[in-house]
């Protein structure tokens, strides 16, 4: 028998020879005890065996790619011939496309620097903790501060760049609406407007599902709305000059 | 009768030399497996029990696990690599063109080097939302979840400072355009670009610099991450499971008791406010 135990449970009046422990457990503590009553599985060799097949399906892929596609490889770095455009890694192209749009301690370093302190300090929330749907709530004064963000937001980045930014100003030049920014922001504010207007009760699942969704979760589906959205037209709709292009025209 | 594999692989694990170096002997008991992992030097950095459901592949689409892979990858590619390069201008490009048309199945290390790197980058912003999502940065887990954010930053500077390597023209205008953002720091901006540079512009000791934080200070930065990133999971009472938590437990049990037994076992509303 493989699974035949190496001890026998006994009692014996012999405390030298056979001591037994005591455990008292109180009563506050007992329930973390008492919670962990589900299944649980050892990790030598279940989950050590399921880390080693998904790392190993993963390789198999990738292996797969690396004999099918080769890594660019251009000619010798030359200071002196700049290519146009000239392009940052693909996971640095949405800030580079925000550096198309907004000065440089803007875009390079403002907003990246919030991006992490903001990620940083995300569980240190009550708010995020407890994550209860945004509009559940004082719901009347809520709705008034997220149209005051929202619209502010979104009238920013309108006008910035716009003709009557370009007029204002004097500046003369194409007028290039912000709508990376723009879009994104108006797709997540109206689906929040629909969330104010739902209920946990709705007989709707999608409904049910925005109403309870927190702060926290628009607030960071809108910046990986925005992540995707710059990210990709920075790496496919960007040509000489940071002008627009599209993907078919080479 | 014939030993099958088994028991010869059961017997070399009963050897007095395997016991030496494992510690712990043969058997399937709990005992047994828990020890496999509680005496390995690497493997005590997990829990020797994991929540059954956690394992379903819903749970965490193993984005965490896939993230490891990549890097496992990396280091086992990163290493042949070194060995056919020199940090030295116009000599990395030598090398690199070398790999691609010399060394034998150089092509196939450099791109399944390159190809895993943009993997992980993707995996590590994938595992992050993910997290995110399932709002597994909760109490206890904040510290653990402000790790995986610098881990995001190793990660990127990682992949972005191996991107110079290869000194061709991509690598070049990549970080020309890169480090020029560095600049846009307000009063020490140049000071910061000449330091990550090593010079006023991208040159040759830009690409050493950029070879010892890739190749040294970067990986170990991420070595020293990932053990504390690893050892908090289970520190923190394993993966995040939402339904699973001591305070959500008490707290939905503080709502209905049915018994003063119930209220026992898993304790008042106040204890269950004290636990959040």
């Amino acid at each position: 028998m493989a699974d035949s135990k190496d001890f026998v449970a006994g009692v014996d009046s012999n405390a030298k020879k056979s001591p037994r422990r005591i455990v008292f457990i109180t009563r506050r503590t007992s329930a973390q005890v008492k919670a962990e009553t589900e299944e649980q599985t050892q990790t030598f060799p279940e989950v050590l065996f399921r880390a080693a097949v998904a790392i190993m399906t993963l390789s198999v892929g990738l292996v797969w790619i690396s004999l099918m596609f080769n890594a660019p490889l251009e000619g010798l770095a030359d200071p002196s011939h700049t290519p146009n455009p000239a392009k940052a890694p693909w996971y640095f192209l949405g800030l580079q496309e925000l550096l198309h749009y907004f000065p440089p301690v803007v875009a390079g370093v403002l907003v990246p620097g919030l991006v992490v302190m903001a990620l940083i300090v995300i569980p240190y929330f009550r708010v995020n903790v407890e994550a209860e749907g945004l509009f559940l709530k004082d719901r009347e004064k809520r709705l008034r501060i997220f149209y005051a963000v929202a619209g502010a937001l979104s009238l920013f980045l309108l006008l910035y760049k716009s003709r009557l930014y370009n007029y204002a100003l004097g500046i003369k030049g194409e007028a290039e609406p912000l709508y990376a920014g723009l879009v994104p922001t108006l797709i997540i504010s109206g689906l929040m407007i629909l969330a104010s207007r739902s209920s946990p009760q709705s007989p709707s699942a999608f409904r049910r599902y925005l109403a309870a969704r927190p702060l926290s979760y628009w607030v960071m589906t809108w910046f990986l709305f925005e992540l995707v959205v710059l990210t990709a037209i920075g790496t496919f709709f960007r040509g000489p000059g940071w002008s627009w292009v599209w993907p078919w025209q080479g | 009768m014939a030993k099958t594999m088994d028991q010869y692989f059961d017997d070399l694990r009963g050897t007095r030399v395997w016991r030496s170096i494992f510690r712990s002997g043969t058997g399937s008991s709990t005992l047994k497996r828990a020890l496999a992992i509680q005496q390995n030097v690497f493997l005590h950095l997990f829990s020797t029990k994991v929540r059954a459901r956690m394992l379903s592949f819903s749970a965490t689409w193993y984005l965490g696990t896939l993230t490891l892979g990549t890097f496992l990858l990396l280091v086992a590619t990163g290493i042949p690599l070194m060995l056919y390069y020199h940090p030295s201008a116009p000599q990395a490009y030598a090398d690199t063109k070398d790999l691609q048309f010399v060394v034998s199945s150089g092509l196939f290390l450099r791109n399944l080097h390159r190809w895993s790197a943009h993997a992980m980058v993707f995996l590590v912003f994938a595992h992050m939302f993910k997290v995110f999502y399932r709002g597994a940065y909760r109490t206890p887990r904040e510290f653990n979840w402000v790790i995986g954010v610098v881990l995001l930053l190793i990660t990127l500077l990682l992949s972005y400072t191996g991107y110079l390597l290869p000194w061709d023209q991509l690598a070049y205008w990549a970080i020309t355009v890169g480090s020029n953002i560095a600049s846009a720091v307000p009063m020490i901006g140049d000071k910061i670009h000449f330091l990550l540079l090593g010079g006023n512009a991208v040159n040759a000791n830009a690409l050493l610099r950029f070879y010892v934080l890739h190749c040294m200070i970067l990986p170990l930065a991420a070595m020293f991450f990932v053990a504390i990133h690893f050892w908090r999971i289970r520190k923190d009472g394993g993966l995040y499971a939402h339904s699973s938590e001591p305070a959500v437990l008490r707290a939905n049990a503080a709502k209905s008791p049915t018994s003063r037994t119930e209220r026992e076992k898993w304790g008042t509303p106040a204890d269950a406010k004290e636990g959040q």
